[in-house]
């Protein structure tokens, strides 16, 4: 790397010099693409702030009556209004986020870092179950949670989150722990500290890069996921968002696309969030890890 | 040295035995959640495929009946079509629009952080109901694209009615959230040494050679393994199909993902035994397709070191 880049800065001022045309050309199209890629979602976003009768009349960004009755119209489309829905999976994602680190650091950890039988053999069996498909799981574990009674809770979202069972995360986080230096791990042990104090006191600070890219990662799946919450909660007082968004479909009309739109908008507000303000954390994580 | 160690504290030694005593205390939330979480529904899954069971009764052993139930099921076939046809056609065109774009943005262009995050930002949103439902007001009878189409003159159609054209919306879908594989092949450029180019162009070789005989041959791990993720991904696709035709599939189960056609199953009729089976299908098509990238990986892709 430390040789790359003088050969990249060498090479930028030539090429500019020799092929300035190739570059506009390219900028042209790039920005093409982009507009055709992004246009959608920025029609999407005006459309929720027009008057129904125009949405589909008119697809232009520009209009001649702007409104914030779609967000007020949907915000009490359902027999509850939207505040609970985004309390409700606020509450999910939060408590996703918590187990997930407790849960994989721990694992991590001991998977990276301490000796004990087994520990390729488990190693190995994380890496294979992130690759397994979760509608494989789904109906047996299903029965084990509605005969715990828990149907209707947020229980078979959020347990599985404690016992880190989302297994990229700990492949990221073992990943991650490789590359801390072990002579911090054995001065602090000859200093007489244990496992639990290295951990505690050496580690888990150190991995903070890590675990703010599952803190991200984790967020933006729980937020948009629509599967688990689908089956698992059956009254509209518990449901999250995007199952709220789903039954804001079922019963659609013609004057409902400006609200389903206006909640649709709402309801990327936070990724959006995320992607503006920790968008270097997202591209480091993918690059590193191929996170979706 | 370190055998002199190994020597004076053998395994059973105290300070050995006290670190693989935490270690599984470390594990025992991992541990817990493998047995209870996937293991046993795992091989409680495997058992309800050989079983009719609609949760009030208990399962009652049926032998293969449920297997040879899906060879005789339309509804199954037109499933697993509609799935082999979107993962098939989105991922390659997925993965040659990331391709391409990672390579254009690749050489030194001003502005690359931007495009690449613009590029990125369909990739987070992808998944969600939001987009689903984006998607299927513009391809709607008067949505977006239609209008567009109807700027330049080309009469537009009911794309998600015609069952001849509602897949293709998904597929389009996909496509458009290339910007992961994009930013992991971006990665993988950087590491693909500067003198080989440098070489190429003092022997005249033009962009596409270069394309076609460095860049591509270089990527090959990158390649494969963006197409084993995406590939595996795409088997699962649930959401897009649920919004898009409502929970049903339609028109005429031409949007029938293999996922929701289990859920049907399993969540809608109850049939949890035969939903069962449908899912162990789906898991061993997934094991049996990356197997085969595997194997056939030993003939296109290319490590540095051999």
């Amino acid at each position: 790397m430390a040789n790359a880049t003088p050969t990249a800065d060498a090479r930028r001022p030539l090429r500019r010099r020799r092929r300035p045309p190739s570059t506009l050309i390219r900028h042209g199209v790039l920005l093409l693409f982009l507009i055709v890629m992004v246009y959608p979602l920025v029609w999407m976003a005006v459309s929720a702030f027009k008057p129904a009768h125009l949405i589909l009349t008119d697809p232009g960004l520009v209009s001649d009556e702007y409104t914030f009755e779609n967000f007020r119209d949907g915000w009490h489309a359902l027999n509850q209004p939207f505040s609970g829905f985004f309390l409700n999976s606020l509450a999910v994602t939060v408590g996703s986020i918590v187990g997930n680190l407790f849960s994989c650091s721990l694992a991590a950890y001991a998977l990276a870092r301490l000796d004990f039988r087994g520990k390729r053999l488990f190693f190995a069996i994380t890496l294979v179950s992130v690759m397994l498909p979760m509608h494989v799981l789904i109906i047996p574990q299903y029965i084990f949670f509605s005969q715990l009674g828990w149907v209707n809770t947020y229980l078979p979202l959020l347990i599985p989150k404690f016992l880190a069972t989302d297994a990229f995360f700990v492949f990221l986080m073992v990943q991650f722990i490789r590359g801390i230096p072990r002579d911090l791990d054995r001065a602090a042990a000859i200093d007489g500290a244990g496992p639990f104090r290295v951990f505690w006191h050496i580690i888990f600070p150190l991995m903070r890069p890590a675990l703010v890219t599952t803190t991200i990662f984790t967020f933006i799946w729980t937020w948009n996921d629509f599967f688990t919450p689908l089956i698992y909660l059956t009254s509209t007082d518990m449901y999250t968002v995007p199952v709220a968004l789903n039954s804001m479909v079922s019963s659609e009309s013609q004057q409902g696309i400006g609200m389903l739109f206006a909640m649709s908008l709402l309801s990327l507000a936070p990724v959006l969030a995320f992607f503006v303000f920790a968008q270097r954390y997202l591209i480091r994580g993918v690059a590193t890890t191929g996170l979706k | 040295m370190a055998r002199a160690v190994g020597r004076r504290r053998p395994s059973g030694a105290p300070g050995h035995r006290r670190q693989g005593r935490a270690a599984y205390v470390f594990l025992s939330p991992w541990l817990l959640g493998l047995a209870l979480v996937t293991a046993v529904p795992l091989g409680a899954s495997l058992y309800l495929a050989f079983t009719d069971y609609n949760i009030l009764s208990t399962p009652r052993f049926t032998g293969f009946a449920n297997f040879e139930r899906m060879l005789g099921d339309d509804r199954f076939w037109a499933a697993a079509s509609v799935t082999a046809r979107y993962v098939f056609i989105s991922v390659p065109l997925q993965l040659a629009f990331a391709l391409l774009l990672a390579v254009v943005l690749d050489r030194g262009l001003r502005g690359l952080a931007f495009y690449r995050g613009a590029f990125y930002l369909p990739s987070l949103l992808g998944a969600s109901v939001a987009v689903a439902i984006l998607w299927r007001e513009a391809f709607g009878h008067n949505g977006l694209v239609n209008s567009v189409l109807g700027w330049v003159g080309i009469e537009g159609q009911s794309w998600l009615q015609n069952p001849a054209t509602a897949l293709s919306t998904l597929i389009v879908l996909n496509v458009w959230t290339f910007g992961s594989p994009m930013v992991i092949f971006l990665a993988g450029l950087r590491q693909v040494p500067e003198e080989l180019y440098e070489a190429a162009r003092v022997d005249g070789a033009s962009w596409y050679r270069r394309f076609r005989h460095i860049t591509v041959p270089m990527l090959t791990p990158i390649i494969f393994f963006n197409l084993i993720l995406q590939t595996i991904g795409a088997f699962q696709t649930f959401t897009q199909a649920h919004i898009i035709s409502g929970g049903t599939g339609g028109p005429v189960d031409s949007t029938l993902f293999y996922t929701l056609y289990v859920y049907q199953q399993g969540f809608k009729s109850f049939d949890m035994g035969y939903a069962s089976a449908l899912a162990w299908v789906l898991l061993l098509v997934i094991g049996g397709v990356t197997a085969l990238h595997f194997f056939l990986s030993k003939y296109w892709v290319f490590y540095g070191d051999d």
